[in-house]
């Protein structure tokens, strides 16, 4: 039972580690200070960067008692500002899904090796982010918790497949280890309530650990505080099962 | 959604980003994520040198409507600006 008095402090701050092919990118860090052990986990930001967003919610992660790491996937697109360097990201196709995974293995080797993790590892990713999850856990058999917010493109038509993203991350649901929650706005375009139900039923076919929940009146990105699709309500009991979550499947105390 | 999905557009002409003008090879159209502007989504243009590298850029993120209202507005102003004088072309070679 908590005092109100128990002291409360976090530090956050950028990072090397080694990612795909063991190049040394950037990534953003937030910890707890305390002794620990903590969790960790994998913060993967949208398409649009390695934003502020994405940082604020790494360090969400440090005050509520994980150690939450967001790999800059733009990294070597640069050097340069994160609105830049993913311009160039986008203009040569995206981050290939081979590199990505190269990097979130590389983040999950990193907080393991940190001595005031418990060694469970989550991921969570938004948007292109959220279809990142799926593929890592489609690809990663050790991580230890999933939670995908809104992956558009989970599901993807041939036409839809190129060179740096060639495989649709469904076609990967047999390999997945990880307990996965999914987020999802039912006004959403990418993923359609069809897409949502679709992925569901591969979950379902495969025998997956899973929890979707899907929310009423809630378009695309509804957690983005600050732009206008921000639904507070859905928001925040989205937010609750996310804790629930990782605090099941990872926290070890 | 997010989309690694963009129209690209040849250039001809020239951009002034952050260290000054440059020559315009290509405009990269997209509709996302915004990375500033307090929207979902808006409709963003890259006019870039080199789509390979981050440096010069001239980047503008608006929305569908404030899109479509400059569309109308670069016909109207082509239409009178190639009236009044000769058609600048793109340069051969």
């Amino acid at each position: 039972m908590t005092t109100g008095r128990e002291y409360e402090g976090l530090m956050a701050e950028t990072v090397t580690m080694k990612g795909h092919d063991g190049d040394e990118i950037i990534a953003y860090l937030a910890r707890p200070l305390g002794a620990g052990p903590y969790p960790g986990v994998i913060v993967l930001h949208h398409m649009p960067g390695w934003d502020d967003a994405t940082k604020e919610i790494t360090r969400k992660f440090a005050h509520y008692g994980y150690i939450g790491i967001d790999p800059n996937l733009h990294f070597r697109e640069g050097p340069g500002a994160p609105d830049d360097v993913a311009a160039v990201s986008r203009a040569a196709g995206g981050v290939p899904d081979d590199r990505c995974v190269g990097d979130v293995e590389g983040a999950m080797r990193h907080l393991r090796s940190l001595p005031y993790c418990n060694g469970k590892i989550g991921i969570i990713g938004f948007c292109s982010g959220g279809r990142q999850v799926y593929l890592s856990v489609g690809r990663i058999a050790d991580l230890d918790a999933a939670v995908d917010c809104w992956g558009g493109r989970v599901i993807a038509s041939a036409d839809q497949l190129t060179e740096q993203q060639p495989v649709a991350p469904i076609d990967l649901t047999a390999n997945i280890q990880a307990p996965l929650l999914g987020i999802f706005g039912n006004e959403d375009q990418s993923p359609t309530p069809e897409d949502v139900n679709a992925t569901e039923e591969e979950l379902k076919k495969h025998g997956k650990t899973y929890e979707f929940h899907r929310y009423d009146g809630a378009g695309h990105g509804f957690f983005a505080v600050d732009r206008p699709g921000y639904r507070p309500v859905q928001a925040t009991e989205a937010w609750g099962e996310v804790w629930k979550w990782f605090d099941r499947y990872l926290k070890t105390d | 959604m997010c989309t690694w999905i963009i129209e690209k557009a040849e250039m001809y002409g020239s951009g002034k980003g952050a260290d000054g003008w440059f020559r315009l090879k290509q405009a990269n159209v997209y509709y996302d994520h915004p990375y500033d502007a307090p929207l979902d989504h808006a409709l963003i243009i890259d006019f870039v040198a080199d789509p390979t590298k981050p440096g010069n850029r001239v980047a503008v993120e608006i929305s569908a409507d404030s899109a479509r209202r400059l569309i109308k507005s670069i016909e109207i102003a082509l239409g009178t600006g190639v009236e009044a004088h000769a058609a600048d072309l793109t340069p051969a070679g």
